[in-house]
């Protein structure tokens, strides 16, 4: 008889997605970039021109270099590569020169770098629970690698728009994976390796430093879940010191996590409770905080993914907030070149999202309710609207911007709704059906 | 998953990596004064739209023929109006009568790629998958893969989205008439495969297959009613669609004549450039191209491809079932390629239609001969700029046939139909396990085009062979179609009588 589609082998299925979506990635090596491209070549010019004292002074381009001493390593490490393939671009007065070669550089190094979020989300499907003698596509760790591996935002910002969000999501993924497994060190460790390569991270660090604090410096819980207070190991705190002192930030955005850091140090609920808390955190700082760029709503999504796969109603929280916020991201292409490409990455991550959670959790009822698929359905008309008839009309001379403010206004009705949704369902979720699951 | 999601999402995948190829080059990119195809159906559509009717064939002051004359059937110059219109919409520069020649720029290149994309989502993607669901054997994910394949076939989407042309509309009309032909619906068929040759003359490659299994089972309904009628009913369609495409140029005789001229240039010699068939690899030994006069080329030419489709011809029309119409396709087709007269390179992606559509019965083999068509129209696609879409498209192919249709574990002997050179071997050699050596072939072949392709690209030729690279080229591929040849004859003609139910079980 015929066989069906994928071989028998278990793991091929995970390379093949792998590959596949590297093939689609070198296919936009020539697509529209954005003046990040620039920032990063700037970058490469200096760390690798420069002596160390002067990175942090050097100003001849507008784009200074404004992420952590890390990544600034990280930069001088790909500039000894870049030199094989166009020495011109690192020199530092060469502003916005983009040949070529040097494209090409950067495009691959960016496809290189997601070797990490590889591994990583490869760590993550070992969280999920085991699903065996189901098919291949109704597997939750398939459906899982998809969601990360194809996810939209993440094509569209790191492999069209141009930066490095693919490595570091791997470096804090893997992170969390290894708090799944126990191995909390490492954990740690990744995680204030991620903070010294893009301090955006800051906005998350309180779930990891109440979490920590809770559950590994503490090495006990009572029979009931709650804190018992003779099982403190000074030892434990030490080590960990100086990650739960980083967490302290200056900014609003945390401290509108508070009510939720309080609940995971009464009652942890083990990973699912801190990935819970770690989303809140994100996506509190990307409402309230300071200068928000809207490619933050990524550090919201990607761990709510592994969430997505694993509960009924976060796959539905999780549908209402990625696409909402993927829409949100169109006005970062907007070229008319990239339009059908956003437009067809965009369905087929949602088409993908849709049809395989609904077949994951199809007893039970649907994972949207009516009024939800109606605020979804009505991004396509907005779509339609701002992209196909405001340009023709009048108004787009002298109200140019309202476009962009009504996608704007749309989207935060979803994600607000999305996150008062999450604060609710951690408040409220019971620790004993949990406890045996990913701990 | 249900079905109609993993179709989207094929299709979704298919139409991005169509659209991402289309950001690179295009065929004559800012090489003035001729540039290339993209530029001459630019300027078809400047001719269909400010000039009448009976010019657009004609050397007329206002139609120099030798800037990119029409040469291709009304159908094609019909398309180029449609076009035209829309383009003057959007701006009346694209086709402005002599001012627009060699015009560029962003948005036009923009507009010219949506064009393609626009029938190819009308035309060829939905012949495609209909072409899956009905007649594709396996389960329904199988037919998604099958289908997913053939939609990522490098050779046409290189071709239509990089270099330029419209291929998916030629053919994804033919492939309408086949998929007509299968459910049985003759004259819906008939229909759709005359559009497609009004829309390209190089459609007379399918023609005879179409024509022999017509007749075939005509013949087979009985001769003396039935199938007499039916017949008539076929010319009739046939006739009737040729005269109405042709109306606007039946009105003086010598129009028909100057088209049919324009079509046919028999002036042209024998072959063009470097194409991977017969008479150019001959040249490289012999130059027969000024050793022989015109008539005995045109003699030789005539007699060889006779020569190669007359068996496959002759069997489709004692049998015409489904399967022995499509490997008539590819193998009339390919002797056409080989032999014919003044083959343009991209004439292969008429071969690799049929191949694709027999992607699920032997993966192995289709793969391969996809490859090598890629492979063989790699000088004209560095020409273009196309290295990094050729390279990129090519391995996902490789990887996603050899990966989702298992086609290195479904090629037992039998499986790849090995009948005649199993008989052959099995006096001196029986303990020969062809299955493995036709693997071993395959990589080894695909290891020597991966080879060329790197040098063609990094080395320099030495300076007396400055054609060296594209020569070597021409003359692989044509090694390797020659193997195809008499591998698709030899499975064609040693088909045995076989049931329903075992062919299921394949």
């Amino acid at each position: 008889t015929v066989m069906a589609a994928p071989m028998t082998n278990d793991q091929s299925w995970f390379y093949a997605l792998a590959l596949g979506v590297s093939f689609l990635k070198c296919l936009l090596i020539n697509a529209y970039h954005s003046t990040d491209f620039e920032v990063h070549r700037n970058w490469l010019a200096l760390t690798h021109s420069l002596p160390v004292s002067q990175w942090y002074y050097e100003a001849t381009s507008e784009w200074t270099l404004d992420y952590p001493p890390l990544f600034a390593w990280f930069e001088y490490g790909l500039s000894h590569i870049a030199c094989f393939f166009d020495k011109e671009m690192l020199v530092v007065p060469n502003l916005n020169y983009a040949s070529p070669a040097t494209v090409l550089f950067q495009r691959l190094s960016v496809i290189v770098a997601d070797v990490v979020f590889f591994y990583a989300v490869k760590e993550c499907c070992k969280c999920l629970r085991e699903d065996k003698g189901k098919d291949l596509l109704g597997k939750p760790s398939f459906i899982l690698t998809v969601l990360l591996l194809w996810n939209f935002g993440l094509l569209i910002v790191d492999h069209i728009h141009f930066q490095y969000n693919g490595f570091l999501f791997g470096v804090l993924l893997l992170s969390i994976a290894r708090h799944c497994q126990n191995r909390h060190f490492e954990g740690a460790f990744l995680f204030s390796v991620l903070l010294n390569l893009k301090h955006i991270y800051l906005y998350i660090a309180p779930a990891y430093g109440i979490y920590l604090l809770r559950c590994f410096c503490f090495t006990q819980s009572n029979a009931d879940g709650s804190l018992q207070w003779r099982s403190f190991s000074v030892v434990r705190l030490v080590i960990l010191g100086t990650i739960v002192l980083s967490t302290f930030a200056v900014s609003f955005g945390p401290f509108i996590a508070l009510p939720a850091l309080f609940k995971i140090w009464h009652r942890p609920n083990g990973a699912r409770g801190f990935l819970r808390c770690l989303v809140i955190c994100a996506l509190g700082s990307f409402m309230f905080g300071w200068h928000v760029h809207e490619k933050a709503i990524m550090m919201a999504i990607l761990p709510l993914s592994l969430l997505a796969v694993d509960s009924r109603k976060d796959a539905g929280i999780f549908l209402m907030l990625s696409v909402t916020s993927h829409y949100s991201l169109f006005p970062l292409l907007f070229t008319t070149q990239e339009l059908p490409i956003k437009i067809f990455l965009m369905l087929l991550f949602t088409i993908f999202s849709l049809a395989s959670l609904k077949t994951l959790f199809r007893k039970g009822g649907a994972l949207l309710n009516p009024l939800e698929v109606t605020y979804l359905l009505g991004l396509i008309p907005l779509e339609l609207i701002c992209e196909f008839v405001y340009p023709l009309t009048v108004w787009q001379k002298t109200f140019p911007f309202l476009p962009l403010m009504l996608t704007s206004v749309y989207c935060a009705l979803g994600v607000t709704y999305a996150f008062i949704r999450l604060y609710i369902s951690l408040l409220t979720c019971s620790d004993t059906t949990k406890k045996t699951k990913m701990q | 998953m249900e079905n109609w999601s993993l179709i989207s999402l094929c299709v979704l995948l298919g139409l991005t990596a169509r659209w991402a190829v289309s950001f690179h080059s295009y065929s004559g990119a800012g090489k003035p004064p001729m540039f290339g195809d993209y530029e001459a159906q630019r300027h078809w559509q400047e001719v269909t739209y400010n000039l009448p009717v009976h010019e657009w064939y004609f050397n007329t002051t206002n139609n120099d023929l030798n800037y990119w004359g029409l040469d291709y059937p009304p159908l094609t110059a019909y398309h180029s109006l449609v076009c035209a219109y829309v383009a003057k919409l959007l701006n009346p520069e694209w086709v402005e009568l002599y001012a627009s020649r060699g015009y560029e720029s962003h948005s036009h290149k923009l507009f010219m790629r949506a064009t393609v994309l626009f029938t190819d989502i009308l035309i060829y993607i939905p012949a495609v998958l209909l072409y899956c669901f009905y007649f594709c054997d396996g389960s329904s994910k199988q037919k998604v893969a099958t289908a997913f394949c053939i939609l990522l076939y490098p050779g046409l989407i290189l071709i239509d989205y990089g270099h330029f042309q419209y291929n998916s509309v030629s053919l994804g009309l033919a492939l309408w008439g086949i998929l007509g032909l299968g459910l049985g619906w003759d004259l819906f068929g008939s229909l759709a495969f005359t559009l497609a040759l009004n829309y390209k003359q190089m459609e007379l490659y399918h023609s005879l297959p179409f024509f022999c299994y017509l007749l075939g089972k005509c013949i087979k309904q009985g001769l003396t009613w039935r199938g007499f009628f039916h017949l008539v009913k076929i010319s009739m369609t046939v006739l009737v669609t040729f005269a109405l495409c042709w109306m606007p140029f039946l009105s003086d005789p010598k129009q028909p004549l100057q088209v049919l001229h324009r079509l046919f240039p028999v002036g042209r010699g024998l072959f063009e450039d470097k194409v991977a068939n017969t008479w150019c690899s001959l040249n490289v030994l012999i130059k027969i191209k000024t050793l022989l006069s015109r008539e005995t080329q045109l003699f030789l030419s005539f007699a060889l491809t006779l020569l190669f489709v007359l068996p496959s011809s002759l069997k489709l029309l004692s049998k015409p079932t489904l399967w022995q119409f499509k490997l008539a396709l590819v193998n009339t087709s390919l002797a056409f390629f080989l032999f014919s007269f003044q083959v343009h390179e991209k004439s292969i992606l008429l071969v690799a239609l049929p191949v694709c559509l027999v992607f699920n019965e032997i993966p192995l083999i289709a793969t391969w001969f996809l490859l090598t068509s890629t492979f063989s129209m790699l000088p004209l696609l560095l020409k273009d700029g196309l290295l990094l879409p050729y390279v990129v498209t090519s391995l996902a192919f490789l990887f996603l046939s050899l990966y989702l249709l298992s086609a290195l574990e479904r090629s037992t002997e039998e499986e790849l139909r090995l009948g005649l050179y199993r008989k052959l071997t099995q006096r001196w050699l029986p303990k020969l396990n062809l299955s493995r050596i036709i693997k071993w072939k395959f990589w080894f072949s695909l290891a020597a085009m991966a080879a060329l392709s790197f040098t063609s690209v990094w080395l320099k030729p030495p300076a007396k062979l400055p054609d060296l690279f594209p020569v070597l080229v021409s003359v692989l591929s044509f090694l390797h179609f020659l193997g195809f040849i008499i591998y698709f004859n030899q499975v064609q003609l040693m088909e045995p009588q076989r049931k329903k139910s075992q062919k299921k079980t394949n």
